[in-house]
């Protein structure tokens, strides 16, 4: 297991470095010459070039790439000029509380959904399962950002139970239980729709898993039903779903960005969509590499995850 | 038998409330799902095509007095937003406009996806590498957060968002036809068209596209609910459509701000978009169900734990003369209903097993030799299949209809089976040891540390060496011969009074054959139980069984001792396959030789069911039902040629 652990570390370093060539890529398309930016048009000719060969900009586009990466890896990610601030400093203080988001959405749908697609798999055609399916149907058809609008129109406007929003910084200020409170209902709106998808997919792959020879022979032993179900079924069911809950990660991080904006949650999908708007570019693009490097050591996580309950992949 | 098995079967009283209704009528219930969702999604098309039309007001018209005018308010049905804006005009052009960019986001997407995916899928090798290595890294991206970085980069606009949704979908397409692409491109046609000397650009077009166009149409299917609840949220964010310009997202993230004041502004577009995901979700469910085979034919449905009992009354009188038979299966039936059809895989069988004894039962696959032996304890899945008459007396207690708790106490305590193919059979994630602590601890309080002590020494019984630790061994990691051992172990945990083993050595290599059934032949005389063997081999009956049981579909064609039945069959079929049986020498010598195939068990002919492949048959065969006669006290047969014989 370490061994692989450690191979899959490897692994993901190309990965990560194919992440940076990808942002870098997708910043240098962006149109426009930065030192006329930074200048405004009433620049010399000279000092354009002067701040050109500043920036580096002068040398070829490869050149360019590994200075970048050189600076990324010694954690000089540039300075925000917006906030004036390094990026590094910003962007791991946002992330930080996107990930208590995003973690406690990942939380709720993995549980909720494993629990949904066990009992509609188990109820198949039955009342639970139309009623469930139904909910799935709606979860994920519907968008994010409305569902948290719902959420705070009911639940902060009309019957006051929860906050809206008023999370400020995610150190700092109040105790737990504030946090918590601020918390459930972003929370819950982030995870609808990866529910919706997991359950789904838990119900057909424990529906698959439920007809194998295997389960027969449980059945054959004398194991209780719910013993089968709850033991020898789900577990074969959680070796394919496990990568559906890697994929949903993705979704989760990403859909943030609407919920965070929606209950003015300070975390990083925010902090971008507010850079975005402002051409924080720096800004960007080190809050896409941080978000998208934790997604690749995320997804190794769950890699090893099932490594662990399937014994067939370790040999 | 497994062509009934993988299907679904009609409705089933008893079964109802577990299994419940057949796939057949959920599949009617899903494809009314897909006509709702079209039908909606066709009203919303009408509406926005026919918007141009309608006498509706200047989406853009703003009215400063009318500001924030609830719905239904006079002259403006969805009332108006915060420059007195009609919200029901916005709301019909932001539908098109989000309609037609997620639309062409998806089209953008399925074009340059599919391309990549047919040129990596076609062309293989360093092209396959290098285009899905480029895919692999998008996706190694939160979904939407490579479409921010985009819109970064592009600057915010209905365009770019367009486009940046499109690309974040590519990877979508490109592996999904990729995987198909990869599939067909070995495949004779491809060949053949290659080397009539076709190009690979006309062989692309004309013989690869056609065939992964479904797999493109599901995919559409699937992402452009996706998309253009996407590129709305992109310009929910205020990343996509500029003002004056609006789609639904816009209009919403423009609501949100007078969210507590004029709910109606934001919470009507959002209405709007639910819709029109929702009802492209179902019509893409449909669309799968139909493109999807493995769907339609219910393949999903799920075995409820016990084969659902449908027995007439009449027969749930007591139990018949007590004798001491271990095991006396009396005109048991067990149907499998697919659709309209009714297959009856086992018709009125009956047989006993003395003390001690081994029975064989012998037939072709599908003869329902398999059926009967997993509806004695009621492991024949449901649905398709029920037991619909007939009783299974084990010492004289009647197993049928017999309540859950009650037969799983007899599951694996009393009668144990074994099963053909131990690579399928036994748990792939729990070790050996593990599995046949469990089946002890089902019918014995030991703890878990005492039955897996127990568990080793009966790995050591059947002879694994090494059993203490291969305890520990997955089955994955064992050969064929030494999982059928576990299995074997595994079935005498609990010392049964009767082992059933279903084709136990069929899928072994032939010199582990020979010692697998030495052994299991030693341990059920050392432990005393009795054995009901099904095989198709009359090699293998001859050396273990002591009376065998031909079955034809579905019934029992000839019974008696083995040396009887093997020195002089009675029954044209029984000669059959006892001539089958290979030799030394002569490998491959197989059930096939026997001309055409087992009859199909849902239309039987009358009269003889072997009679199409029956070299003696003649006209008295086909004319009514033939009885399972003796020819003496211990040996009967279903047949008219040795009654004529004797007469
Ligand atoms: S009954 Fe007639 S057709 Fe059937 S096996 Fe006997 S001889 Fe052949």
């Amino acid at each position: 297991m370490l061994a692989y652990t450690v191979k899959r570390l490897v692994l993901a370093v190309p990965v990560l470095l194919g992440l940076t060539v990808i942002v870098f890529l997708i910043m240098a398309m962006i149109p426009g010459d930065p030192a006329t930016a930074i200048l405004g048009s009433y620049a010399t000719p000279e000092n354009v070039a002067r701040l050109n060969r500043q920036l580096g900009l002068d040398r070829s586009l490869v050149e360019q790439y590994f200075i970048w990466l050189g600076n990324l890896l010694q954690g000089d990610f540039g300075r925000s000029f917006n906030l004036n601030r390094p990026v590094i400093d910003e962007v791991l203080e946002r992330f930080s509380a996107t990930l208590v988001l995003a973690g406690a959405a990942l939380l709720l749908c993995s549980v909720f959904g494993l629990i949904a697609g066990v009992v509609t798999a188990v109820r198949q055609y039955g009342w639970t399962d139309k009623i469930v399916t139904f909910f799935v149907l709606i979860g994920i058809s519907i968008p994010s950002f409305w569902l948290g609008l719902l959420m705070i129109l009911v639940f902060a406007v009309w019957q006051r139970w929860l906050p809206a929003s008023g999370m400020f910084a995610i150190y700092g200020g109040g105790d737990l239980p504030d946090l918590l409170r601020h918390l459930v209902l972003p929370a819950i709106t982030l995870a609808v729709v990866a529910t919706g998808v997991i359950a789904r997919l838990t119900r057909a792959a424990m529906l698959e898993v439920l007809r194998q020879d295997y389960i027969r022979t449980a059945r054959a032993k004398g194991v209780g039903e719910t013993r089968v179900v709850c033991r020898h079924a789900f577990k074969a069911a959680l070796v394919n779903v496990i990568p559906v809950i890697g994929v949903q990660a993705g979704f989760v991080l990403g859909g943030a960005v609407y919920i965070e904006t929606v209950f003015q949650w300070p975390g990083i999908g925010r902090m971008l969509v507010t850079a975005i708007s402002t051409r924080d570019l720096l800004l960007v693009q080190g809050g896409v590499l941080v978000v998208a490097a934790s997604y690749v050591l995320f997804n190794l996580v769950t890699d090893l995850l099932q490594h662990l309950i399937d014994p067939r992949l370790r040999t | 038998m497994s062509g009934a098995q993988a299907a679904a079967g009609a409705p089933a009283p008893a079964a109802k409330r577990r299994s419940g209704r057949p796939s057949a009528l959920s599949l009617f219930a899903r494809n009314q799902l897909a006509a709702f969702g079209a039908g909606l999604l066709l009203v919303i098309l009408l509406l926005v095509l026919l918007t141009p039309l309608l006498p509706l007001p200047d989406p853009a018209a703003t009215d400063p007095v009318n500001r924030l005018l609830r719905p239904l308010a006079e002259g403006h049905l969805l009332g108006s937003d915060h420059l007195g804006r009609d919200i029901f005009s916005r709301l019909l052009w932001g539908t098109g406009v989000s309609l037609l960019v997620g639309l062409s986001a998806t089209s953008v997407a399925a074009i340059f996806g599919s391309t990549i995916g047919i040129l990596a899928g076609y062309f293989g090798g360093r092209a396959d590498t290098l285009l899905m290595r480029g895919i692999d890294m998008l996706m190694a991206f939160p979904y939407i957060l490579l479409a921010l970085a985009i819109v970064a980069a592009l600057g915010p606009g209905l365009l770019n968002a367009l486009f940046a949704i499109a690309i974040v979908n590519i990877p979508f397409f490109a592996r999904n036809i990729r995987g198909v692409t990869l599939g067909l491109a070995n495949r004779e046609f491809i060949d053949a068209a290659r080397l009539s000397g076709k190009s690979n650009v006309s062989i692309l077009l004309t013989e690869v596209l056609p065939n992964v166009l479904p797999v493109i149409v599901i995919t559409v299917s699937t992402t452009v609910g996706w998309m253009i609840l996407e590129t709305a949220g992109l310009s929910f964010l205020g990343l996509g459509a500029q003002p004056p310009a609006a789609d639904l997202g816009s209009m919403l993230g423009e609501g949100r701000k007078l969210l507590i004041t004029a709910p109606h502004v934001s919470v009507i577009p959002g209405v709007m978009i639910f819709l029109v995901v929702m009802s492209i979700n179902l019509l893409g469910d449909g669309i799968r169900d139909l493109l999807d085979p493995r769907l339609k034919s219910g393949a999903l449905a799920r075995p409820a734990p016990f084969t659902a009992v449908d027995r007439p009354v009449s027969q749930l009188a007591a139990a018949s003369i007590q004798d001491d038979s271990v095991l006396a299966v009396e005109d048991l039936r067990t149907q499998f209903r697919i659709g309209s059809d009714v297959y009856r895989a086992v018709d009125g069988v009956s047989f006993d097993i003395q003390p001690h004894e081994c029975l064989g039962l012998v037939g072709e696959s599908g003869s329902g030799k398999s059926v009967t032996a997993l509806s004695l304890l009621g492991l024949v899945a449901t649905p398709p299949g029920r037991i619909v008459g007939g009783r299974v007396l084990l010492q004289g207690r009647d197993l049928i209809g017999l309540d859950a708790a009650g037969l799983r106490a007899i599951r694996g305590d009393q009668v144990a089976y074994i099963f053909q193919d131990p690579l399928t059979t036994l748990h792939p994630l729990f070790s050996i040891g593990d599995q046949i602590a469990e089946a002890i601890r089902c019918h014995r309080p030991l703890s878990y540390k005492e039955a897996w002590a127990a568990a080793v020494t009966l790995l050591d019984s059947v002879r694994i060496p090494n059993a203490a630790g291969r305890a520990a061994a997955y089955p994955h990691e064992l050969s064929g011969g030494m999982r059928q051992r576990v299995s074997i172990a595994m079935a005498l945990a609990n010392d049964p009074t009767l082992l059933i083993a279903d084709e136990p050595t069929t899928a072994l290599d032939v010199t582990v054959q020979a010692q697998v059934l030495k052994l299991l032949d030693q341990l059920r005389s050392r432990s005393g139980a009795s054995l009901l063997f099904i095989t198709h081999d009359f090699g293998v009956v001859s050396e273990v069984c002591h009376r065998v049981a031909v079955m034809y579909a579905g019934r029992i064609v000839e019974i008696g001792p083995t040396e009887d039945v093997l020195s002089a069959p009675a029954h044209p079929y029984t000669e059959r396959l006892i001539a089958c049986v290979p030799r030394l020498g002569e490998p491959g010598r197989r059930l096939e030789a026997i001309a055409g195939l087992p009859p199909a068990v849902n239309h039987l002919p009358p009269g003889c069911a072997f009679a199409e492949r029956c070299p003696h048959a003649e006209d008295a065969c086909r004319a009514g039902e033939i009885s399972l006669d003796g020819l003496n006290d211990r040996h009967l047969v279903r047949c008219i040629k040795p009654r004529r014989a004797a007469s």
